[in-house]
This record gives C-alpha cells, structure tokens and sequence, in this order.
C-alpha cells in the first residue's frame, strides 16, 4: 500500500489533487481512498489531504500518520515554518516541493528522496488560476508520475480530464510539462 | 460500472438507482453534499423526483411522512442535531409503518461543537421503531441504502442507514455502482398497502385508545422479529445478482478465535488487517462487525460469542451513567447463555468526536484484553486519566 500526503493552502487544490491521483490509480486497477484532513478549510490557510493506493482492497479507514511520499503545493509551508511537513514521513519516502529552487535547498528536511519542480511557473504559463495565486495541483501530479511512476502520464491525463470542470486540456499539458521539469535528489545514506 | 465516489455520493447514487419519487431535506454538515448532488440529479433529469427544499430537519421529515403516505418511495439525510429536531417524527414514521429511508452521517452531539463523527446521534434513536443499519465501506453504503428499501417496503418499517463523517462520508474510495436494471430487478415500485386513496377515504394517525394502542404497538415489534430474517434473504438475493452478500452481522476469523472484537462501522474495516497481524502473532483473535442494529441480531450473537474465553465491545459512543451502547446490547443478548458458555465481556468507548482509531489502538485494545491487562468492565480509551473522579466530574476546563 501506498500512502500519501499532500500540504496546500486553502484554494490551492490540494483535496482535488488527491482526488485526481486516487482517480488515476483507479484507472490502473487499483483500489484507491482519497480524503482531505477532516474539518474546516479557509482560503490561505494551510490544509492536507491524503491517498492510499494498494493492489488490493483498501481496509484501513483512519487517518495517514506515516506517508509513504508527500507533496508540497506552497513552499513557503516550509520556509516559514507553518507546518512540520514531514512529520512522520518514512525514511527514504519521496518528498516532492513545488519551488523554483534546486532540490538541495531543502536537503535539511531529513533523510527523503528530494525532488522540486517549478509548478507556479508552469501553471502559469498555461493560464490555470491567476498569476498571484496559480492553480498547481494539476502540474505537480505531472511531476508526481515522473517521480514515483506508480500511475502512467496517460492515466493522469484521464484523470485530470474527469475531474477538472475549466480547462482540462491546458491542465493536461501543464502535468506533462511539469513532468519533464522535476528534479530530484537522492537521499544520503538511504539505498532507493 | 465501477467508479471513484465519496460515501456521499454513494449515498446519492444509490437514491438515484432505487428511484426514490420524493427527496425531503435541509442540509447540515457532514451530510449536505447528499442533499446536493440529489438535487443536481433531480434537476438534470437523472432521477425523476420532487425534491422538497424545506426550512428544518424537522420538516423534512414531515415531508416524507407525508409522500410516503400517498405512496411515494421517500428519501432524506441529515445528521446529528439535524436527526435530533426531527425526533418526534422519527417516532411518527415508524408508528405510522412507512417505508423511508433516511441516511444518518454520524456526528456527534453538541455541546461542544463537533462536526466529526461518532454514534451517539443515531443511538439515540434506538428506541424509536426504526430499523438501523451501520455501514463499513462505501460499496456497503450503496447496497445497505438499495436494500433498505427492499426491506422497509417489504416490512413497513422505516430504515436509517448510518455512516461515519469523514472516513466515509468525505472519502473517495472506489465502488462497484451497479447497473439500473439490477436494481429494477431487485426493486420493484413501491406498494404502500395502506396509501391514502381518494377512492377509499379514510383518516390517518387517530386517537387510539388504551384497548388498542398496545395492538399497534405489538405489531411493530413483530415487524422487527420478521425483518431479521428479510434483511437476511435480501442480502444473499442482493449477492446472488451482484456477487456481493451481506450478512446482518459480519464474521471474520472466527475458526478457533477466543478473543472476539465486537464492533460497527469503519472500525470494523481497520480491524481486519489488526486481526491478521495478531494472528501471526499467535493471538486467537476474531472480529464480528454488527450491520443490522435494529431489529437486534441476540440469537446470531449468542451462536457466535457463546464458548469463547473474551468479547471485546468498541463503541464509538457512551450511554452516559452505564456503558457503550452495543457493549450493553451485547453483554444482555449473552445473558441467556448457560453460565459455562458466558465469555468475560469488557467494553472500550473511543473514537468520540471524530478522534481516530487506529490500528495501534486496536492492537494495543486487543493485546490489552488478552493478556488482562485491560479487566475493567468499560474503559475509556485515550482520554487523560481523572486523578480524582469527583473533582473531574465537576470540573469544566
């Protein structure tokens, strides 16, 4: 089972990129939950929503304490120290940050498979939100894939067309951009 | 087909599927986005339904009391103060023998505020004449709400179809949705036998007196003896056309288990792979998941319970001043049994206001019993210990 975690602010997609990634995975015959942090959201405010994927039926129904990877939609989570993104995140899991920084700049989160892409720029460049807030979810799932390749392009692009009500197409294109952007760094002292 | 829903939306589908005519509503959080995606389907044709907007809970249910009297197959949802000023006519719809179904999204009671999820909002409706069912997965949260209908109508019994906030009801998950014909098959339109008739007069909900009050009364529990076994054939005809058979109670691992867990609802999914672990580790345990509430399985409970050494009861709620709800229902059900075959009985309340309940918990709950360190008759679990009971209990902060 895969689990992952994905830290937003309010606004930005994070519950619609959990969905998008359980849709994507279904489309590859997998069982799939996808669920954002149990409360109230407000725009701005920093949220999470959560995936499981597994082969097999999906029996565990609580929360995700320990993901398996993590997504960061809003760097600045870390930089201003909001939030402990990587509380509990598995040794060696992936981490990926959307910045336009290399992925060394955030080597200091732990002992993580690092990865950064650039997908403000990337969202904006394909029109999706405004340029002050961009919509990003649909790029860095992009990167997601190219990362981790537990989904393929294709599904995502699927997925993407299902969910997304304005501008699927441009969405599908800003995931197969990010895709071919992400950069990664391999953990220190941890064989993956 | 099979498709990625939220247990919400599983909820609406299944509505849409079972061709419910009225949908009566007012919305309240968890439960809303049922009522919303069930008037978007009435308003792009997809379900031909009135869908009645409506200024409280308790209207809502008034305005199912009254379709469902002229005959209409009657829907709504609601959830924890939402089910609690509908009270009165929760009472009203099953004294008057209708048919409807309602889907109750756990959450619990206020004061304080809480939108999350725990079971004390629908047991307290226990008493009510409602049929209750408590769901573990969005797959069963589509069939219970198909079935539901089948058995209400066969009954004349109102159904509440109880699922938990959040980790079902804000949860995509994957769903087999089955196909219309299916449910036609399965479903076939309602015939209320006593449906108000313009050709056959007649007054409804009269002043009944002490000589056949009792009468009336009498026959609805004789209503809930016979859907014990109707919930149980429209769960194997349900598996017959789907392939997947429900149980009223739901029994896992118990070849040679002397330690059962006894639980509802999504505790009872997360449980599974716990007992797998625990049996690897060379702990007899089993786990029986309680689905239909009410009308109470006892005899089904005593068959699998009697024998065993330990029974451990998690409730995601509290009878104040006594014990969890189902811990009380069970040990009673138990009772009967001949005193050699009674297991020690403990109960565990957690999980109250949407608090997780992990795997941990139910490992360390499971281990806890069975090398007796957890013996007290009900513990509560996770809450910081009062150091003195008395100074706690008056004490608000």
């Amino acid at each position: 089972m895969i689990e992952i975690r994905i830290h937003g602010r309010g606004g930005q997609g994070a519950v619609v990129a959990s969905q998008i990634i359980a849709e994507a995975a279904f489309r590859e015959g997998m069982h799939v939950q996808a669920f954002p942090s149990f409360g109230s959201e407000r725009r701005g405010a920093p949220v999470a929503a959560f995936v499981r994927l597994d082969r097999e039926p999906v029996l565990i129904r609580t929360e995700i304490y320990e993901p398996d990877g993590l997504i960061v939609l809003d760097q600045s989570l870390i930089t201003q120290k909001l939030v402990d993104v990587t509380q509990g995140v598995k040794e060696g899991a992936w981490v990926l940050i959307n910045s336009a920084h290399e992925p060394a700049e955030f080597s200091h989160l732990g002992p993580f498979k690092i990865a950064t892409v650039d997908a403000s720029r990337i969202a904006i460049e394909h029109r999706l939100g405004s340029i002050t807030s961009p919509i990003v979810n649909t790029a860095i799932l992009g990167a997601v894939c190219q990362l981790t390749g537990f989904v393929s392009l294709d599904s995502l692009g699927e997925a993407i067309r299902a969910t997304v009500p304005i501008k699927p197409e441009a969405n599908v294109a800003a995931a197969v951009e990010a895709a071919a952007a992400v950069s990664v760094l391999a953990p220190q002292g941890v064989g993956r | 087909m099979r498709m990625v829903v939220k247990g919400n939306g599983a909820v609406a589908h299944a509505v849409r599927l079972s061709r419910a005519q009225v949908v009566s509503a007012y919305p309240i959080t968890p439960q809303t986005s049922i009522i919303e995606e069930i008037a978007t389907m009435v308003a792009k044709g997809q379900l031909d339904a009135r869908f009645i907007k409506v200024e409280s809970e308790h209207s809502a249910l008034a305005g199912c009391i009254s379709a469902s009297s002229a005959g209409a197959r009657a829907f709504t949802a609601t959830s924890a103060q939402g089910l609690a000023l509908m009270h009165e006519l929760i009472h009203w719809a099953a004294g008057a023998r209708l048919p409807i179904v309602l889907a109750n999204v756990n959450r619990a009671m206020a004061p304080g505020w809480s939108i999350w999820t725990d079971q004390n909002d629908s047991l307290s409706q226990r008493d009510t004449g409602w049929m209750q069912i408590y769901c573990e997965s969005s797959q069963e949260v589509v069939d219970s709400v198909i079935q539901a209908f089948k058995v209400s109508e066969r009954v004349l019994l109102p159904t509440m179809v109880v699922l938990d906030a959040f980790f079902l009801s804000h949860t995509f998950e994957d769903v087999e949705m089955p196909e219309q014909e299916v449910v036609d098959s399965f479903l076939p339109p309602l015939e209320l036998p006593h449906k108000m008739d313009l050709a056959h007069p007649a007054a409804l909900g009269n002043l009944v007196f002490p000589d056949r009050y009792m009468e009336f009364r009498r026959k609805m529990d004789l209503a809930h003896d016979l859907a014990l076994g109707v919930w149980d054939e429209v769960g194997r005809e349900w598996g017959q056309l789907t392939g997947r058979t429900y149980r009223i109670v739901e029994e896992y691992r118990m070849d040679g288990a002397e330690l059962v867990l006894v639980t509802a609802a999504t505790a009872g999914s997360t449980a599974r792979p716990v007992v797998d672990q625990l049996r690897e580790a060379g702990v007899p345990v089993g786990l029986v998941r309680l689905r239909v509430f009410r009308p109470f399985p006892a005899s089904i409970l005593r068959s699998l319970l009697g024998g065993r050494a330990k029974v451990l009861v998690l409730d995601r709620n509290c009878s104040f001043g006594h014990h969890g709800i189902f811990h009380q229902e069970v040990k009673s059900a138990l009772y009967d049994l001949p005193q050699a075959e009674q297991p020690r009985v403990c109960g565990v309340i957690a999980g109250l206001g949407g608090r997780d309940i992990t795997p941990d918990d139910l490992e360390e709950m499971l281990t806890g019993v069975w090398k007796d360190r957890i013996t007290d008759p009900v513990t509560w679990w996770d809450v910081l210990s009062a150091q003195d009971p008395a100074k706690a209990a008056l004490a608000m902060s």
